[in-house]
């Protein structure tokens, strides 16, 4: 054994060493490219309230409340993406069997049921303008309601504590009953309301819409999608980093567990 | 294939028939259910008559609920999944089994709830053809649904209370499809009835085979 003659530059001690000689985890779920996603969304939601709020002309029939549809549309549009890729890393989750299903499919149901809320929220004040009163079973409301409860039910089921992998089984069969039943509830919530057909939010805008109206529209869509992305980015990302921060708080608790036993049998 | 599922099926009910859980709770609670709706509406204004279908159909889907959890509640003791898990017979056929056995009960218990609104909510019982077409394939569609939902909350402890909230908002077009065929069969409301019906149908093929195909991985996994 040869001993290397030049001094060794001191190293420093890692900042956080844990028991069982893990690297410390990162301490944020950004990346370059979260944050230019998330500096685009929120120039583009600027941009949103200045074009719906302020340039466009109000709707010949809707009048001032298309301004909420810019919105309203988006939202409801992101939340159907969102539970479109729940479905999807479910069946992938069956499928492949590997974690990033899973947390995509869960962070996904998050950040849908959020978009859900808001459409609701906002349909409400369309509603209140519109009909005088904040609720009416409207058809595309009323599904909504019923699809959030649904999965609100996912979620709920993805908070009780069992092993990774059972949670992740029974979320995804949840996952797909509830992208099946989707379609099913919208043609029976329609029946069910046919007839008593009234103003909707979108039975009355106007196929025509040109101009800045239609430029702001398709602005609002592109917004919310990217919202979503970043939103569904940052979510995966910390549950990645929860599920390692457990596994590493088992590894340490029986790290220091096995130090105190040598402890004891040293003389 | 089929034969295994009868097995399933007929355990199943020589149980409830030795319990007696569905005779002696089950349908008590839905006659309580007909009471507290003649407690809650007007009886002297016609709401009871107007809203029998719509009624009536609640009261099966609470008592789905527990039919259900009383379903998988007798695996859930003494390692009984595990041993179904070994018995050889296929996922398929003990959910297929577990679909006939609560499809039974809710057929049993919704004949006399039947009789009861008819008595009680002072309603005239005709239509036969579509009524009893709408009874059959909404059991089904909720027997089907509420089986692939009660093995979730067999493997997972704790999870009793959160069946209501994961099977009720799935049900809500069974709950309306079966409301409004009852409704055209009982003459409340004009319009084609068979569509509800072939909604309902539809339901329940979907539902079944989705509950076929994913009781494998629901029951299977260690």
């Amino acid at each position: 054994m040869t001993i290397d003659p030049t001094p060794v530059a001191p190293v420093a001690p890692p900042v956080d060493v844990s028991p069982s000689g893990r690297r410390p985890a990162p301490t944020s779920t950004s990346s370059r490219a979260t944050r230019i996603l998330g500096a685009l969304s929120l120039a583009g939601i600027v941009a949103l309230a200045v074009f719906g709020l302020a340039i466009t002309p109000p709707d010949a029939q809707l009048g001032e409340t298309i301004r909420i549809l810019y919105m309203h549309v988006p939202t409801v549009s992101a939340a159907y993406v969102a539970f479109i890729v729940t479905a999807v890393g479910s069946v992938l989750y069956l499928w492949k069997r590997s974690e990033f299903w899973d947390l995509l499919a869960a962070s996904s149901a998050e950040v849908g049921v959020l978009f859900f809320a808001l459409t609701i929220f906002n349909g409400m004040l369309w509603g209140k303008i519109t009909w005088g009163v904040f609720w009416r079973w409207e058809p595309r409301l009323t599904t909504t309601t019923v699809l959030f409860l649904t999965y609100l039910g996912y979620l709920a089921v993805r908070r009780i504590p069992t092993s990774v992998r059972t949670r992740a089984t029974v979320s995804a069969v949840i996952g797909i009953l509830a992208v099946v039943n989707i379609p099913i509830t919208h043609k029976a919530v329609d029946w069910w309301r046919g007839l008593h057909q009234e103003k909707t939010i979108f039975g009355t805008v106007d196929p025509e819409m040109q101009g800045t109206q239609l430029f702001t529209a398709y602005l609002g869509l592109t917004v919310f999608l990217l919202l979503f992305a970043w939103l569904v980015i940052h979510r995966f990302r910390l549950a990645w980093l929860t599920e390692r921060a457990e596994e590493r708080s088992l590894d340490d608790a029986i790290a220091a567990r096995r130090a105190e036993g040598v402890e004891e049998v040293a003389p | 294939m089929i034969r295994d599922v009868l097995l399933v099926a007929r355990k199943d009910l020589r149980l409830e028939w030795r319990s007696r859980v569905g005779v002696g709770q089950v349908l008590p609670f839905a006659l309580l259910c007909v009471l507290l709706f003649a407690f809650a509406l007007d009886v002297d204004r016609g709401v009871l008559q107007e809203a029998t279908s719509g009624l009536f159909w609640v009261v099966v889907l609470f008592a789905t609920v527990l039919v259900v959890q009383r379903a998988f509640a007798i695996e859930a003791d003494d390692g009984v999944l595990d041993a179904l898990r070994l018995s050889g017979l296929a996922p398929s056929a003990v959910y297929l089994g577990k679909v006939v056995a609560i499809t039974v009960e809710l057929l049993a218990l919704e004949v006399v709830l039947w009789l009861a609104v008819a008595v009680l909510y002072d309603t005239t019982l005709r239509g036969w053809g579509l009524l009893a077409a709408t009874v059959v394939l909404a059991t089904l569609g909720a027997a089907a649904a509420g089986a692939t939902y009660g093995v979730v909350g067999l493997r997972l402890r704790g999870a009793e209370t959160l069946l209501p909230l994961l099977l009720l908002p799935l049900l809500a077009p069974v709950l309306i499809g079966a409301t409004s065929a009852s409704d055209v069969a009982l003459g409340r409301s004009a319009g084609p009835g068979w569509p509800w019906a072939a909604m309902l149908g539809i339901f329940s093929g979907v539902y079944l085979l989705l509950g076929s195909v994913l009781f494998r991985p629901l029951m299977e996994d260690p």
